[in-house]
């Protein structure tokens, strides 16, 4: 899983009918330090979390369906969802 | 998924089985603000995406489920039109009119 700071949010009124109802929001990868170290991706919230947040992003398909109650075969075409709130990060 | 721009189509008559019909438009993957990231490449639509347009997009085998048939070889595909990208830290968003430089309608 990947820990990414929520930088923005996303509104896309036209979408693929597996996003009806769900909250995308704009996500930048960071280290432990909170430095950016990656391109800024769009994720799926299920965890409730805000701009600001650091967050855990289940970044691969067969979780996001799990996380959606959906079976590992069902076609839900979402990679990236937020599943936590990140209180602490630290590398030794 | 990631942001991208579309800049153009790709015409191919010769497919794989399972690709019949579908739109093949050219990307470039984009920041936030609109900024290129990357090397273009070809996506399928979903969402009836046009030229110039800010979109979202989904990669992997998750790119395939988004499509009618599942079982098609696909690696990327167009599955939501980006209206707005709210950026909190006063950094560059988007905003689908104002930002957008679509080509004739």
């Amino acid at each position: 899983m990947k820990v990414a700071r929520v930088v923005g949010t996303l509104t896309a009124t036209v979408h693929q009918s597996s996003y009806d109802g769900q909250t995308l929001l704009v996500c930048a990868p960071v280290d432990a330090r909170g430095a950016v170290v990656g391109d800024v991706f769009v994720a799926v919230d299920r965890a409730q979390a805000g701009v600001g947040d650091t967050v855990l992003v289940n970044a691969e398909g067969g979780g996001a369906r799990l996380v959606f109650g959906r079976k590992l075969t069902d076609p839900l075409a979402i990679q990236d969802v937020i599943v936590g709130v990140v209180d602490a990060y630290h590398e030794e | 998924m990631y942001l991208g721009r579309v800049v153009g189509t790709c015409v191919a008559t010769q497919r794989s089985p399972g690709l019949e019909g579908i739109r093949l438009l050219v990307v470039e993957p984009v920041d936030n603000s609109g900024r290129v990231t990357g090397a273009p490449f070809v996506a399928v639509d979903t969402v009836s995406a046009g030229p110039g347009e800010m979109v979202f997009l989904v990669g992997a085998r998750e790119a395939s489920l988004a499509l009618e048939q599942p079982f098609v070889p696909v690696d990327a595909a167009i599955v939501g039109l980006v209206d707005e990208v709210h950026m909190a830290d006063g950094a560059k968003g988007f905003l689908r009119g104002r930002d957008d430089a679509r080509g004739p309608q």
